[in-house]
């Protein structure tokens, strides 16, 4: 009888404790589960995309599968960091499209023969939507963060990822690069801005631009660099930030391809064509991505101010130069600084 | 699989010798016969479990951290930040590990020895920590101790905030190996030295501690184990930052996130080794403290 009632004790107090923590949820990079309503009669869509835009797909995929073409659709979303990801699939993870936040991610692939090398052939150039590269403060403001320079003050700490890891630091990085740099004109100077910056004022190292919003919002840090994307999402949540564009900054394209070797490939394939809709494009605006197409553009162009300048990954030479001299691992520029300050 | 071989005669001999004097029929089938062990193939399927689950992912993971030879283990193992992880790591385990022998032992005497209402729900709360998930653990600490903390204590990314997290999960280790140990104790022996006029300090110290030490130290030892390898109560609360409050088990993740295995093998292996260690080390306490009980009069 003892221990029945102390069996009994234990179970009530789990039960009260996991009642109790289920209020507060967490957050998760992971697997993103059933967005959609698709009883996948239709077949299955494997969806491996980057950390941020979850909100986006939250919004597309029911809208998708109320189409035709994606009638009965069942569509598998995993969200985590974008390198993280795409090695994820070319180890041999089931993917149907894929969405990174940089295009070398999709280079991975197509070199994996994985994707096709058309893959960005279109006229979008396989990109559905961006955004820029902006700066997150706490509400208010307190440190009186405007520029890029603001962020190298004595005593700003920055919470930025992982750029081995993640997309979103790697285009956080560039940002102040391309400015500092003029396009790439002085490499030099960009790299000693990069390396005070991340040598004094990064510490933390999240591993996706996801879980460095968390971190700045469980309250490490002054600034977080971000995509815009990412700081209206954190603004309409309610959460306690705001953000400042630098009159300079880097617009962000993010990529999505389908793989080849789907077993689905129509459908995989109807749903990346659903992206560049008019409706899919609406979507993404109203998600807070800046969409690619014109005239939809137009009509969110309140919600998007235009920076005085925005460099692009094409004034740097394009991806594969970028990657090789900054980013690549041991060699890269970037690489190397990163590596020296957090080993 | 040489082990597997090598245990097979040792079955054999466990049993009973022809002749040995014990009255058994001439069974049909020897290995029907109930022996009290589980024969040759029972050893088998044991030690190829045992190869299958602990041992081959062990090699896998030695093998693994020399993919860049000895002088890439070392690196890997000695770069500043994997040493930091290790150290806060180390520290932060010895501190709970400290903090358990004392509460633990409180909270086992007065499970054990005072009369108070709920006891019984206390009781059944110990185990708490063991049935939740340790994720749990952290959300729940990171929303009473967090940015919005409602009793406006912030711990995050602090490593007071590991120590509390590690101490929430190791809670029952002490308290359970120490209850045992105090209910079986002779309160005469406790009594005779009251009635001889020691004081309930000396008597405590030199009565009931040298009995308990053994108990407390091997719970100390296992809440040690556990919190050098804790991951996901800490993986909010403790903010992951290099240097300061990121724990070993975090720095493997994210050297394998940004595609450095040969890295994170690596500090598993030296974990591995500290793991080991404490082990070892308290099975000669154990053993040691069991040949004194027998020398015992």
């Amino acid at each position: 009888m003892r221990r029945r009632s102390r069996y009994f004790a234990t179970a009530v107090a789990v039960i009260g404790a996991v009642t109790l923590t289920a209020c507060s949820g967490g957050s998760s990079d992971t697997v993103g589960g059933d967005t959609g309503s698709g009883d996948g009669t239709g077949g299955t869509i494997n969806l491996f995309a980057y950390a941020v835009p979850k909100p986006g797909f939250g919004k597309i995929i029911p809208a998708f599968e109320a189409t035709d073409a994606g009638k009965n659709v069942k569509i598998q979303d995993s969200y985590g960091a974008s390198g993280d990801q795409s090695r994820k699939v070319k180890d041999g993870a089931e993917a149907d499209v894929v969405n990174f936040s940089v295009e070398p991610d999709i280079t991975r692939l197509v070199d994996a023969g994985l994707v096709d090398a058309n893959w960005n052939a279109d006229a979008n150039k396989g990109i559905p939507f961006g955004s820029v590269v902006t700066i997150v403060v706490r509400q208010g403001n307190p440190k009186n963060i405007q520029t890029w320079d603001d962020l190298l003050k004595p005593g700003v700490e920055v919470v930025t990822p992982n750029p081995f890891s993640s997309g979103s630091a790697k285009w956080n990085l560039l940002a102040p690069y391309a400015d500092k740099s003029e396009g790439g004109k002085n490499p030099q100077a960009g790299l000693d801005y990069l390396s005070q910056l991340v040598g004094n004022h990064v510490n933390v190292q999240p591993k996706s631009g996801r879980e460095a919003t968390e971190t700045f919002l469980q309250g490490t840090g002054d600034v977080l660099l971000s995509y815009e994307n990412e700081a209206l999402f954190a603004e309409r949540n309610g959460d306690p930030v705001e953000h400042v564009t630098p009159a300079t900054t880097f617009k962000i394209e993010n990529p999505v391809a389908v793989v080849k070797i789907s077993k689905n490939l129509t459908k995989a394939t109807a749903f990346k064509d659903f992206l560049f809709t008019k409706d899919g494009q609406k979507l993404w605006a109203e998600a807070g991505f800046r969409p690619v197409d014109p005239e939809v553009a137009k009509e969110f162009a309140a919600d998007f101010p235009a920076p005085a300048k925005l460099w692009t990954i094409a004034d740097l030479g394009g991806w594969k130069q970028v990657d090789n001299e900054l980013f690549s691992k041991d060699t890269g520029s970037i690489a190397k600084i990163y590596d020296a300050a957090t080993k | 699989m040489t082990t597997t071989d090598a245990a097979v005669p040792r079955v054999g001999s466990a049993l009973p010798a022809p002749g040995s004097g014990v009255p058994l029929k001439p069974p049909k089938a020897r290995w029907l016969r109930i022996t009290g062990t589980v024969g040759p193939l029972g050893i088998a399927v044991a030690v190829l479990w045992l190869s299958i689950i602990v041992l081959l992912p062990l090699a896998a993971l030695t093998v693994a951290s020399f993919d860049d030879g000895l002088s890439g283990f070392w690196d890997a193992v000695t770069a500043p930040v994997a040493l930091a992880s290790l150290r806060v790591t180390i520290f932060v385990s010895l501190v709970v590990a400290v903090i358990n022998v004392v509460m633990g032992t409180l909270i086992a005497w007065i499970l054990v020895r005072d009369e108070f209402p709920g006891k019984r729900i206390v009781n059944a709360l110990i185990d708490l920590p063991f049935a939740l998930p340790t994720i749990v653990a952290s959300i729940v600490l990171l929303s009473l101790y967090g940015p919005e903390s409602p009793i406006d204590i912030q711990l995050n990314a602090t490593q007071p905030g590991l120590i509390v997290a590690l101490a929430f999960v190791t809670l029952p280790f002490v308290v359970r190996s120490v209850q045992p140990v105090l209910i079986e104790a002779d309160r005469e022996v406790e009594e005779a030295a009251a009635s001889l006029g020691a004081d309930n300090w000396t008597t405590f110290r030199t009565i009931v501690l040298p009995a308990l030490a053994p108990s407390v130290l091997s719970g100390a030892g296992l809440a040690f184990a556990r919190a050098i390898g804790e991951y996901g109560s800490v993986v909010l609360i403790g903010g992951n930052i290099p240097r300061k409050t990121q724990m070993a088990p975090q720095y493997i993740q994210q050297q394998i996130e940004i595609d450095r295995p040969v890295n994170a093998a690596a500090v598993s292996v030296a974990l591995l080794l500290i793991s080991f260690a404490t082990l070892l080390v308290l099975r000669l306490v154990a053993e040691r403290s069991l040949r004194k009980q027998e020398q015992a009069p």
